[in-house]
């Protein structure tokens, strides 16, 4: 049942990312039409439970559907399998989301 | 076919064997309504009887003269050289991701195994003595199974597809189009072990949606939806088990 919990991670992971990606447009839009600096932008991300939130999910969902996207082409044009095919995907998730959550750390102030 | 026309074709088939293999080219005349199943039948007859190819029924009903043609996969009797010729040149090959007996004739082994390991037949609960199950037209499943129901099994779409050609296991379009028939058919009992046979390493859960299978699926069949039907009913079927197992 492997095939189907990963069939499902990548579409819920999809359900996700295609709002937030649509709401990341639309705020960077606000922001630089906004005249909006760096500083005058991390002045309203520092300690925002919901900017950190919701880039938090975003980073996640984007960190596992690239995952299993890389899993695939592995899978078929490299011709990965078993122990090594699961340890590169993992490897891809967790070199993602420490990039991405690390990025949201920075935005919130909590580095 | 009489030899009287003055336009000829440059024909380039492949001959060869599992081993390899090359282009033999042929002259063949131009004749009005000429199939390329005439094509290579009149080399076969007039230039070089060796040549291997597989047909039965001439119509479009049996499937078994799929081939390469110009790099399409087509059923060769049902195709117009006029409207896939070239330059008045045609090149035919045997059918892709199959291996091939020899010159045109593939083994098609591999392509019913898969169909069997998809649990292509129809398990009924019924003997004939029984009354005939009423099953109404309009049903939503019935019409799903119709839509699904008149593959020749001709290979074009197993021929067509990229995921067979980087994963020699996975099932193909024609063993899952026609799970998914049978998924749809009401009468059938063996719904629950064919979702589990699907749902595999190479089940349809490898499938991209290039749709290569219905573009050149002759009878128009779109196996890409019957696979992307397929992923949806064991997504919902896993769901309902694990809550079901939850809330026992």
């Amino acid at each position: 049942m492997l095939e189907i919990r990963l069939y499902l991670a990548q579409r819920i992971s999809a359900a996700i990312m295609a709002p937030l990606v649509l709401l990341h447009l639309g705020l960077m839009i606000y922001a630089i039409q906004g005249g909006l600096d760096a500083g005058e932008i991390l002045a309203r991300t520092r300690g925002s439970l919901f900017w950190g939130s919701t880039y938090g999910l975003f980073v996640i969902a984007v960190s596992v559907h690239t995952a299993l996207g890389l899993r695939n082409i592995m899978r078929e044009w490299l011709q990965l399998r078993g122990m090594v095919l699961s340890s590169l995907s993992w490897l891809f998730f967790c070199g993602l989301a420490f990039a991405g959550l690390r990025a949201i750390a920075g935005l919130v102030g909590m580095s | 076919m009489s030899d009287s026309s003055t336009a000829s074709i440059t024909v380039h088939v492949w001959r060869g064997n599992s081993e390899g293999g090359s282009f033999d080219e042929f002259q063949v005349p131009q004749q009005p309504s000429q199939t390329i199943l005439d094509i290579v039948t009149w080399i076969q007859r007039n230039l070089d009887a060796g040549l291997s190819y597989r047909f039965a029924c001439r119509v479009g009903m049996c499937g078994s003269c799929a081939m390469m043609v110009n790099g399409i996969p087509r059923w060769t009797c049902r195709t117009h050289v006029n409207k896939v010729m070239r330059d008045k040149q045609l090149t035919i090959e045997p059918l892709r991701n199959l291996p091939v007996i020899k010159d045109l004739a593939c083994d098609m082994s591999e392509f019913f195994a898969k169909w069997n390991q998809a649990q292509g037949q129809f398990q009924g609960s019924t003997t004939r003595d029984e009354k005939i199950a009423p099953i109404s037209p309009c049903s939503p499943e019935r019409e799903a199974a119709n839509a699904a129901i008149e593959c020749i099994n001709c290979a074009i779409c197993y021929a067509s597809c990229d995921v067979v050609a980087w994963n020699r296991d996975y099932l193909g379009p024609a063993a899952l189009n026609r799970a998914w028939s049978l998924q749809n058919d009401v009468r059938d009992t063996a719904g629950e072990s064919r979702l589990a046979a699907v749902a595999g390493d190479a089940g349809c859960h490898r499938c991209h949606s290039q749709q290569g299978c219905a573009s050149y699926c002759p009878n128009e069949l779109n196996p890409t939806a019957s696979i992307a039907g397929l992923k949806r009913l064991t997504a919902s079927d896993f769901l309902r088990r694990r809550y079901r197992s939850r809330h026992a």
